[in-house]
């Protein structure tokens, strides 16, 4: 049977995953200044602490604020791609056409597949963004290159974390009236962190959030991976960036893609 | 599967919600190549059926077959054979009707140049087009249909199913609709349709199947259905009502000993009749022989309204007494 046959192939998932990006690449065409928007945002954000508050601020072990803000701001805008993701997929649950995919023998990981591609390239997109905007107010990276490429993998890498955290808060969330819970709670999750300052400055059980943070793990250390000031601080999980950087998505990933996906399967029952 | 096996088989089809059992036993046969109308009330249970024939929700009891595969168990092999037209649009409604046709192109594996050819194909056929590069989000009610009606046929499916298909649509969107379902079944395919309009039962379907709280409770053809309620009727208005009890003994003669009711206000009398060309020949006959002027004599079949409201309100009533007040 030749309808068989092609379910079953290994490239029929792959297609449907690729015709499911370019529908949300479609609707980026058709929504630009919406993408220039998520664009701008981090940018923003990067640009109102590094003058706005910036003057007020010392950094951990001393250096230019600025040189401590802003990878500490890719590794925020990682984080933040939540709220994008959670948005978009109670967006795409809600509306007629999920059924339409549903009725139809396209492969079923498609949908969320095609979702993690293009907030994936979304994020890329994002962080080569938020570079050119560090390297023009002065910021450099001091590492060589491949210390460079390691640092901006294991920011997708929390991206990506990230990316199946949202999947599921998404689907749990349903609607998308709830989303706007899930966006606020983000903000304590990015500022309890070494983003912007050091943890020894918070009070004490402030501070130690702080530092067990997912986000400021993966700040550390791509801060060392730059040659950006900061980092240190005498804490266990201080001291250990880059073992933190890598398990901390990955365990988010064996936590939230498995339940992810089974919630997907589960919309029939 | 052979020609002579049904299209769609459901038996003893049970399904419950959290708080409310949708279906409870729900059987249903529909052959090839006909129409088949789920008429009832809201909250029968009838998307819930074309839900779970469609494969987008699980049943908990009994057994669904669509073009011969169960789906439960072949679901993939059921997808290839059906089109789903559901009471919202199933579009993506910030891309054009281009584009979404070429996007379930694709997801069928038509491949990018057979999806577009089958697009265009379609947008002719449905009058869509010179829709250009319009977001169908900015579509008329009437226009979106046709286009998720189109949607639903990028595979020439063999069982199409349509859940309230004209809902919310003005006349002119539902006669569309209407002559879109006429011309597939034309083409061989087989309709499962969902509607409360009986009308709309009456106009498209071969066969309607009655459902109420869940389960068949009449399934037959327009016509078998309106005989379940005695047949036709003939209905006598009288010049002169003071001849009302003369006409009822000769009108029940004619009925074949059918009980006659009478209307001296409107001079009107009435009854059900099984055999309708001679009871309104021995009713014309006699009512000149006994000198009854006539103003108007009809023969008159029960509307499904009629039926539809028997059986519903009679499930209805039988639910009542059994619960313990």
């Amino acid at each position: 049977m030749t309808t068989a046959t092609l379910i079953d192939s290994w490239t029929g998932p792959l297609v449907d995953s690729w015709t499911m990006t370019r529908r949300g690449l479609a609707h980026w065409a058709r929504q630009p200044v919406q993408v220039v928007v998520q664009l701008v945002f981090p940018v923003m954000t990067l640009v109102m602490f590094a003058y706005v508050l910036g003057g007020g601020m010392t950094v951990p072990g001393g250096g230019d604020y600025k040189d401590f803000l802003v990878p500490g701001t890719f590794a925020l805008t990682m984080v933040f791609g939540l709220e994008g993701t959670v948005l978009a997929i109670t967006q795409d649950l809600n509306k007629g056409v999920i059924d339409r995919f549903r009725s139809m023998p396209m492969a079923r990981s498609a949908v969320l597949v095609g979702r993690s591609v293009l907030d994936m390239l979304q994020s890329t997109l994002g962080l080569l963004v938020l570079i050119g905007v560090g390297l023009a107010m002065g910021w450099r990276w001091h590492g060589g290159p491949g210390d460079t490429l390691l640092a901006v993998g294991l920011l997708l890498w929390l991206r990506f974390a990230m990316l199946w955290l949202g999947i599921f808060l998404g689907m749990a969330a349903g609607r998308p009236e709830m989303v706007q819970a899930v966006q606020i709670l983000v903000w304590p999750v990015g500022f309890v962190s070494n983003v912007f300052s050091s943890p020894e400055t918070m009070p004490g059980w402030l501070g130690a959030l702080a530092v067990w943070n997912p986000m400021s793990a993966t700040a550390t250390e791509i801060r060392e991976l730059f040659g950006s000031p900061g980092g240190g601080g005498g804490s266990w999980a201080a001291d250990h960036p880059g073992l933190l950087a890598a398990c901390w998505p990955l365990v988010l990933i064996a936590v939230f893609l498995p339940l992810a996906v089974r919630r997907y399967t589960r919309l029939s029952r | 599967m052979a020609d002579s096996d049904p299209a769609i088989v459901v038996e003893g089809l049970r399904k419950s919600y959290r708080d409310k059992q949708a279906l409870t036993g729900l059987d249903l046969t529909v052959p090839q190549g006909t129409v088949h109308a789920v008429l009832g009330p809201n909250g029968a249970g009838k998307t819930t059926c074309v839900r779970i024939l469609a494969t987008l929700l699980r049943h908990d009891g009994g057994r669904a077959e669509v073009a011969g595969y169960d789906v439960l168990r072949d679901p993939d092999q059921v997808r290839y054979r059906i089109g789903l037209l559901g009471q919202h649009a199933a579009v993506d409604e910030e891309l054009s009707g281009r584009q979404n046709l070429e996007m379930f192109g694709r997801l069928y594996r038509l491949g990018g140049r057979r999806a577009a050819a089958r697009a265009d194909e379609l947008l002719e056929r449905f009058g869509l087009a010179d829709t250009g590069t319009k977001a169908v989000g900015r579509y008329s009610g009437g226009m979106r249909r046709r286009l998720d009606l189109a949607a639903s046929l990028i595979m020439r499916p063999r069982i199409l199913f349509l859940d309230e298909p004209t809902t919310g649509l003005d006349p002119r969107g539902r006669t569309e609709v209407w002559n879109a379902v006429r011309s597939l079944v034309d083409g061989g395919t087989t309709v499962l349709l969902t509607t409360q309009y009986l009308e709309e039962a009456d106009q498209l379907a071969d066969r309607v199947c009655v459902i109420d709280g869940g389960r068949a409770v009449a399934d037959g053809t327009a016509d078998e259905l309106k005989a379940r309620l005695g047949g036709d009727r003939i209905e006598v208005v009288l010049r002169d009502a003071g001849q009302l009890s003369a006409a009822a003994s000769v009108v029940g003669m004619a009925a074949r000993g059918g009980e006659v009711e009478t209307d001296p206000d409107r001079r009107r009398l009435g009854a059900r009749v099984t055999d309708r060309i001679t009871a309104l020949t021995e009713t014309v006959r006699a009512l000149a022989a006994a000198g009854i002027e006539a103003e108007d004599i009809v023969l008159r079949r029960p509307t499904l309204d009629e039926v539809f409201l028997h059986l519903t309100g009679e499930r209805a009533e039988t639910a009542e007494e059994e619960t313990p007040v």
